[in-house]
């Protein structure tokens, strides 16, 4: 087992937050059965006050999962040169099976935060908490996940290997290694970037056209989902390649050192808060026709869907503009 | 015009020490007039009052504000004007824009200057602070208290404090004013004081209300209409 | 928005004239913090900057060593083997290399004897290191007796000591001609201690390696790359070590933390319950508490880590002295070149920040529901 520091920090920094939302589904469980917003008893106003609790260990956990998502895949940057064969992040992951679910996990988990936060943000703003359903119900689906990602980061830091022979992202990456990986890299690129360009395009407009008529909703978080799994693959099939100047250097975590200018963190936050916030407006839509929500959720999702648009065109401006002044230039 | 209808507010309930300080009160407490609620030390009046303030929530029973025709309480929507049940965030927003208190205790915050401690309620609402720094010092200039501004609470003397904690009762500029008990730690004249500045409010437009058992305040011409109270239950429950 | 940034800046305000006023409890919260900071911090930095010298000084080392192996211990290697091993493709260049260890009766101390690639002062002279310097009470031009494994006693001029900056490296080296050192232990011309191999393709290494071993079975290479990443597994694995029973420090902070955040004093409570009373929501005095927590643990932060950085790159680890020490008569002063890298802080930032800011997330929010109705019954 590997016994760095940043292990350490990992697994007991992973392990408090998810003892902490654990905690907060508990509450949840107890206000789902519970709640009762016409009371006047204690027992309601006990649990309203818990409703800060749940939103505060919440927010937390949304900003650490994002924070340890970072440090995960830079720790396992700098692990790489234990496992031969490693040349980066990419390597390191593929140490053991658990590294990429683990990876998958963060991201899921911290984009349900996301949205627990969206839909806690328009419930309090609300004057009759007609989300508490909703909320509650989504958090009991957030804390299992959240569980399952402490688990699998557990296994895999406790199981790596040092001098494992694992792959780089050379060979994962590569178009004859057989693994979805290279089924993304051996995707024809014209294509794909054709693809690319469009998806962005659509979801801009949808975003735009939901902004003036405040319709189409589910589109904007259809197109959004779709956008950000085409920009992800696209970053990994083409736009690494541009980047990097080199035709088979695909890895999408060396984008985020400093030799390529950390242009990795504008993509990312860009690409991630815009996917948030246009997932946000599908998230709410359910809840539209509802009462006291009825001007609110309008509102708030003009504001995503505006958000998430402008979100979306910077990230095509980042990627644009490395790819005009690559050195590379593909067909 | 705030309503209250068959209000309850019980304590511990379900345990040995339960306690109903507020039993069913019905009462209309009109606009732009002095009401007191009178009546003997746990008669309720304080719970009542912060009933009326929307610092409690009943145990049963409906409060209704007030937000149609006069406009003067709170700017924000939600049905029929009861706010019996809305959530503590609303709870309180109504109560910083609607209702100004004035304690018992006085209740400033200690370590912090006059000018501080008027301001504070006004914090969160994001106000630009030069904005609430003028509107503070404007109501120290009203009660006579401009040089002190400076000065640290703890160094003020009874006559003193009483008027920085009315300035800081104003400042969201309130349509109603709850007093409670507030001539407890006052002298005769501290206490003439205090009942003409609540005349002067009144004349000024704000609502007033004022718990208390002294008799100083309960026969001041002042008072337009008394409601007493007993038991936490209104006593003929008319106006005087 | 500009609201939102105006009523932080005031909760902010609040908060840091409250932190004043109670300076007395936050003074301890901050010392404590500060210190497992910089107890943490100064393990890090030094375990890391030790790595990075490592990883930089065997940059010059030779691609290949190669040893000889009887019974599984290393013996002396015969330097015919380099013809061998020159042969194979791949290799520009194979050197028999001298180097060995001396214990000096007199002193105590152990000494390693190298003859490096040039020794420009001639036979019957030596540099030593500033250690040896140091132990022996030596300066240019003094004379330091050396004993022969057979008891011969033979002396050489000292005509250099070697940069203090060296030593870390040097500390315990004495450099000498090549006659001298076969004189001393009596080591034929055929053979050396081990050999070193410059490879002209880094990639090659593994085969050539491979080679080597294929061509002389009692033989055994250690390419540069293993000795870095062993190096490496080792300084993570001991600090990581380190960490690990740190961490009970760490534990133990946080439970003094969520005592400090749950001990409410009557006054805090009373000034929670005015603000609560006059028209401060539970979420505005949530954001005073979260103010509070930030102002707390970046203040600690930095100071600790300032401080760890001044112990490490300044003040050469003073207070790891004794553990690292040992029996050691010739111990190097920890000059380190400084190095802090953002990574680095953010470990630091998940092994300190995040516990205390965890432990502090439930009693802040008990603080801070306080009821309002509490204050008006005086």
């Amino acid at each position: 087992m590997l016994l760095h520091p940043a292990v350490i920090a990992l697994l007991a920094s992973s392990a408090l937050i998810t003892g902490l939302v654990l905690y907060a589904s508990r509450i949840g469980i107890t206000i789902l059965i519970r709640w009762d917003l016409a009371s006047g008893s204690e027992h309601q106003l006990e649990l309203e006050r818990k409703t800060y609790l749940v939103s505060t260990i919440l927010a937390n956990a949304f900003a650490f999962q994002l924070a340890s998502l970072f440090l995960f895949v830079f720790t396992a940057d700098r692990l790489h040169d234990q496992f031969i064969g490693a040349m980066c992040a990419a390597g390191t992951l593929y140490a053991n099976p658990w590294g990429y679910p683990t990876l998958l996990l963060k991201i899921v988990t911290f984009a349900l935060a996301g949205l627990w936060l969206i839909l806690n943000w328009a419930d309090t703003r609300a004057y009759d908490y007609p989300l508490v359903r909703a909320k509650y119900l989504l958090l009991l689906v957030l804390a299992p996940l959240l569980l399952a990602e402490l688990v699998a980061q557990g296994n895999y830091l406790l199981r790596l290997e040092p001098n494992v022979i694992t792959s780089c992202c050379g060979s994962l990456f590569s178009s004859d290694a057989g693994a979805v990986s290279s089924d993304i890299t051996g995707l024809p690129i014209a294509p794909l970037r054709l693809a690319f360009f469009a998806i962005l395009v659509a979801a801009c407009a949808s975003g735009l056209h939901f902004f003036l008529t405040r319709r189409g909703g589910y589109l904007v978080a259809a197109l959004t989902g779709a956008a950000a799994v085409i920009s992800l693959a696209s970053v990994i099939s083409f736009i690494s390649l541009y980047i990097y100047e080199l035709p088979t250097h695909h890895c999408p975590f060396d984008i985020l050192q400093a030799e390529y200018g950390f242009v990795g963190y504008p993509m990312y936050a860009t690409l991630a808060a815009a996917t948030l916030a246009g997932l946000g407006v599908g998230a709410l839509m359910p809840f539209r026709k509802i009462g006291s929500l009825r001007v609110l959720v309008p509102d708030t999702q003009r504001m995503l869907s505006l958000v998430a648009t402008i979100l979306f065109f910077l990230f095509s401006l980042v990627v644009t503009y490395r790819m005009a002044t690559s050195g590379l230039v593909l067909g | 015009m705030i309503e209250l209808v068959e209000v309850t507010k019980v304590f511990n309930r379900g345990r040995p020490n339960e306690f109903t300080a507020v039993d069913g009160v019905s009462l209309r407490v009109e606009p732009h007039r002095v009401t007191g609620l009178v009546g003997p030390s746990g008669s309720g009046k304080t719970t009542l009052a912060s009933l009326i303030g929307c610092m409690a929530r009943p145990t049963s029973g409906r409060i209704l504000l007030d937000v149609n025709g006069s406009g003067s309480l709170s700017g924000l929507t939600f049905p029929g004007g009861e706010v019996t049940s809305l959530p503590e965030r609303f709870l309180t927003e109504i109560r910083r824009r609607t209702f100004g208190f004035i304690f018992q205790q006085f209740h400033l915050v200690q370590g912090l200057t006059v000018l501080e401690n008027v301001m504070l309620p006004a914090y969160p609402t994001g106000e630009p602070h030069a904005v609430l720094r003028t509107r503070a010092l404007g109501l120290l200039e009203m009660f006579d208290m401009s040089r002190k501004a400076e000065s640290k609470v703890e160094w003020l003397s009874g006559g003193e404090t009483q008027r920085v904690a009315i300035a800081r009762a104003l400042i969201n500029s309130p349509a109603v004013v709850i007093a409670d008990e507030p001539t407890a730690h006052l002298d005769t004249k501290l206490a003439r004081e205090f009942l003409d500045i609540l005349g002067d409010l009144k004349s000024r437009g704000t609502t007033v209300i004022v718990a208390s058992h002294d008799p100083l305040v309960v026969d001041s011409p002042i008072i337009d209409r008394i409601v007493r109270l007993r038991d936490g239950r209104v006593d003929d429950g008319a106006a005087d | 928005m500009r609201r939102w940034f105006n009523a932080q800046r005031h909760i902010l305000e609040l908060t840091l004239s409250a932190l004043l006023r109670r300076r007395g409890k936050y003074l301890a919260l901050v010392t404590v913090y500060t210190l497992v900071v910089f107890l943490l911090a100064s393990v890090m930095f030094f375990t890391h900057a030790l790595r990075r010298e490592a990883a930089t000084l065997l940059e010059g080392a030779p691609e290949i060593v190669v040893q000889r192996l009887v019974a599984g211990r290393h013996d002396l290697i015969p330097t015919a083997y380099a013809d061998a091993i020159a042969e194979i493709r791949g290799v520009t260049s194979v050197r028999p290399a001298l180097w060995g260890y001396y214990f000096d009766p007199i002193f105590g101390a152990n000494y390693t004897l190298l003859v490096p690639e040039e020794f420009t002062h001639g036979p019957g002279n030596i540099a030593i290191g500033p250690g040896v310097a140091g132990a022996s009470g030596s300066e240019v031009d003094y004379i330091l007796p050396f004993w022969s494994s057979e008891g011969r006693l033979t002396s050489y001029t000292i005509a250099e000591i070697l940069p203090a900056e060296s030593e870390l490296v040097a500390a315990d080296l004495i450099l000498m001609a090549a006659e001298d050192f076969r004189a001393l232990f009596d080591i034929p011309e055929e053979l050396a201690t081990n050999l070193t191999v410059s490879v002209r393709n880094p990639r090659e290494l593994p085969v050539i390696a491979a080679k080597i071993t294929e061509l002389l079975p009692d033989t055994r290479p250690i390419i540069r790359d293993e000795i870095l990443r062993t190096y490496d597994s080792i300084f993570s694995w001991r600090s990581g070590l380190l960490m690990f029973i740190l961490m009970t420090c760490v534990l133990a902070f946080i439970i003094f933390a969520w005592d400090k955040a749950s001990g409410l004093s009557a006054e805090e409570r009373r000034e929670i319950g005015i603000l609560k009373a006059i028209g401060w929501e539970t979420s505005d005095v949530l954001q005073m508490k979260f103010w509070e927590g930030a102002v707390v643990s970046l203040s600690s932060f930095l100071i600790g880590v300032l401080a760890a950085y001044g112990h490490v790159f300044v003040g050469s680890s003073g207070l790891f002295e004794p553990v690292l020490k040992g029996w050691a008569v010739i111990y190097p002063e920890f000059r380190l070149v400084p190095f802090i890298d953002g990574y680095q802080v953010a470990v630091l930032f998940f092994l300190t920040v995040v516990p205390y800011t965890v432990s502090t997330i439930v009693p802040a929010w008990r603080a801070a529901t306080v009821d309002p109705d509490a204050v008006m019954r005086g």
